[in-house]
């Protein structure tokens, strides 16, 4: 259960994960590139800290060592899995 | 041997060796170039784009000086919004106007190396001269991770030194580092950029190994930002805080503007009158009394309020607080096709829409920040409130309405709301109606650590801002101050003549023409002469009313004196119709000339002065025809 694939968009609060694939829409190729540049790269933890009032738009993640806000199509893109218990880190 | 490979020798440049600092958005590095280059800064464009470009001058330890560019921030060199385009250009030498530099600072922040580091292996193979600055090191420290800077050098094949931006002296082992920077011969060129296909993941790969290697690889925890961010992110809470820092900002700039800006006022008046007494009746006179030392200082007036309000922005940006204010504002933002960024500026206009195009250059989208700035003149500037002021003093009557409410108030805030709204639909329109506004745009929005604020950097900043801004009155206001001064003076009166000088004029005469247009719209002909030297400030109609009734009042007396005047001729659906008119039009030159400076070109200022016309005079209309059918006439 806990090796599941979800999406960043969908995860609860403070809970950490690990990435394990960017995946973007047709329309918007270049998201892939911007959302590996600022740290949305396969074995980096990522937590979702809080939701935005209306309709949990958009999100506050920390990814690596950084703070980002993306809206939830961004998020959609990221796909995620519980991160191991033991808090142990994968390294790509 | 081709020009094209050789740009370093195609412009001419300023001589000495030139030092670029390099880094991702919020490491530090305009604390550093702050702290390096001190007041001896010059803002201005890059060739072609409007992106600011901030180059200083550094003492070097040997006395000789060093020029030192502040480059945008970009977390790569593949460029996504011209900020990062600019950076890109100027490494690879590729930028129109800019020499290559001799010395790249890849400034990167110590207690996020994990990103950080990418950039400077990016860097490193465009086979230019390198460095690396470990900016924050103390916050770092502090945090408990220690970093061997010889080590990290040893790793990236690169000197490595420590710095501590928000410290004086924090530069201190970087100044060492700079002495040697010699500039390039003209000619040479430099080594030979690695083409070797580089993947984010491979350099991602290669940073973690060596932050493996260094023992660094760890997480830092997030900690008193987190604790913050508890509060400041949180859905309810967070709003409050919002809505009580605006309403506080706001008190601050029209409460503690007041005295400097009556001050302003007095100092104007009192340098007209001196002039007045000391020159003889002539021309020379008028352009200089009614022209150019009132023109301008209606236009100064508003700085107390631009200072005060570019303070409290800037103290907002320096914490890290602004990005967050956009987060709990995107998604409103968001329906209109905006996002949070967006917000800031269209804050700014609140005072005066100039400040507030000119703070749109944080909209790294260019197609937000075209219809960011296209919607700004729609807030309520405070050049209206005299206005404003004026009509509802006169027309709507002093009352209280529902036991609570005055008015006059509620009608004020009924006009404010009304510029609201225009700009939120025409941004909708937009979003809706064109295929760019249809296209679904990323957030992707850093929120840095927070930090404290340094004098130094905020001094700066607010002083770059007054610089920016003074240019403009002494430039291009001072010349339409003129103009439209020799509009509204010439030629005179003839003889024996019994109306006012100005009815004669050329604006005088532009404004006949224009009741002809005006008519429908309920607007007489006194009214429109005033509207054409109301194109300097659009306080300034005021104070034409004044002269086209032939009120021989000055300054703040002329409201008193006309407001029983226009109450007796001017029925209740023309004012309607006049602040109406005001919500919308584009009355006021130089913003549009601020427009064109920011977009680089007159079709964007002439597109938003035709769409705001069409839009005022339509507004004014139905205001009109709506007053006159209930009985308003």
């Amino acid at each position: 259960m806990n090796s599941a694939v979800r999406r960043l968009s969908d995860i609860p609060l403070n809970e950490m994960h690990v990435v394990s694939a960017v995946s973007v829409p047709e329309h918007a190729q270049e998201w892939r590139q911007w959302l590996e540049e600022i740290g949305f790269i396969p074995g980096e933890q990522v937590m979702v800290t809080a939701r935005g009032m209306l309709g949990g738009d958009p999100l506050v993640v920390h990814v690596g060592a950084s703070t980002f806000a993306l809206r939830l199509a961004e998020a959609g893109c990221v796909q995620v899995t519980a991160a191991p218990a033991t808090g142990a880190r994968q390294v790509a | 041997m081709n020009a094209a490979v050789q740009p370093a020798i195609i412009h001419f440049h300023k001589s000495g060796p030139l030092i670029a600092l390099v880094g991702n958005p919020n490491c530090g590095k305009t604390a550093l170039f702050n702290l390096l280059t001190g007041s001896r800064q010059k803002v201005a464009n890059y060739a072609g784009v409007t992106v600011e470009r901030k180059e200083g001058t550094l003492t070097g330890n040997d006395g000789k000086p060093l020029r030192v560019l502040d480059l945008p921030g970009a977390y790569s060199l593949h460029p996504r919004s011209p900020d990062e385009r600019v950076t890109t250009d100027v490494l690879f030498g590729r930028a129109k106007g800019e020499r290559q530099p001799d010395l790249v600072v890849c400034v990167v922040d110590a207690t996020n190396l994990r990103r950080t580091l990418r950039l400077v292996l990016a860097v490193k193979r465009t086979g230019l001269p390198c460095v690396v600055a470990l900016n924050m090191a103390d916050v770092a420290e502090q945090r408990g991770v220690r970093i061997d800077a010889d080590a990290l050098a040893r790793e990236l094949g690169l000197p490595v030194v420590k710095t501590v931006a928000v410290k004086s002296g924090g530069d201190a082992a970087l100044r060492l580092l700079l002495d040697g920077v010699k500039q390039r011969s003209a000619g040479a060129t430099v080594s030979a950029p690695d083409t070797s296909i580089a993947s984010i993941e491979g350099d991602h790969k290669t940073v973690q190994e060596i932050l493996v290697r260094l023992g660094l690889d760890g997480v830092v925890p997030h900690t008193a930002s987190d604790r913050i961010d508890h509060i400041v992110l949180h859905p309810v809470w967070g709003t409050l805080l919002l809505l009580t820092t605006l309403f506080l900002m706001f008190q601050a700039v029209f409460a503690w503007a007041t005295v400097p800006m009556d001050a302003i006022k007095e100092a104007t008046a009192w340098t007209g009158q001196l002039v007045t007494s000391a020159m003889p009746d002539i021309w020379l006179r008028s352009l200089l009394v009614d022209g150019i030392i009132a023109g301008i200082g209606g236009v100064i007036v508003f700085l107390p309020q631009i200072l005060i309000l570019f303070f409290f922005i800037l103290i907002l940006e320096e914490t890290g607080y602004l990005p967050r204010a956009a987060f709990l504002l995107d998604r409103l933002m968001g329906s209109v096709g905006l996002s949070g960024r967006s917000f800031i500026p269209l804050l700014s206009s609140f005072a005066c829409a100039i400040p507030g195009i000119m703070a749109a250059r944080t909209i790294a989208n260019p197609r937000d920040r075209l219809v960011t700035i296209m919607i700004a003149p729609m807030m309520t500037c405070s050049a209206r409130l005299p206005v404003y002021a004026l009509l509802i003093g006169a027309f709507i009557p002093s009352q209280q309405v529902a036991g609570w409410f005055e008015l006059q108030g509620l009608v004020l805030f009924g006009l404010y709301l009304a510029g609201i709204a225009g700009a939120m639909g025409v941004a909708w329109i937009l979003k809706r109606f064109t295929s760019a506004g249809r296209l679904a745009r990323p957030l992707m929005m850093e929120l840095p650590n927070y930090h404290w604020p340094t004098v130094r950097s905020v001094a700066i900043g607010l002083w770059q801002r007054v610089e920016i801004f003074m240019r403009r009155v002494g430039g291009i206001i001072l010349i339409l101050t003129i103009a439209l001064w020799f509009l509204a003076s010439f030629p005179g009166p003839p003889e024996g003549a019994t109306g006012a000088p100005i009815e004669y004029s050329i604006a005088g005469m532009i404004g006949r023409w224009l009741s002809v247009i005006f008519s429908p719209i309920g607007f007489n002909w006194q009214i429109c002469i005033a509207l054409v030297p109301g194109m300097a400030a659009r306080e300034v109609a005021v104070s034409s009313l004044g002269t086209v009734y032939a009120l021989s009042a000055t300054g703040t007396d002329t409201a008193a004196a006309l407001s029983p005047l226009i109450a007796k001729t001017w029925s209740m659906a023309t004012a309607f119709s006049l602040l109406a008119w005001y919500v919308f039009a584009p009355q006021c030159l130089s913003t549009l000339a601020t427009v064109k400076r920011e977009t680089g070109g007159w079709k964007m200022p002439l597109l938003m002065a035709g769409y705001l016309f069409a839009l005022a005079y339509a507004a004014s209309f139905v205001t009109y025809r709506v007053a006159l059918m209930l009985g308003a006439g």
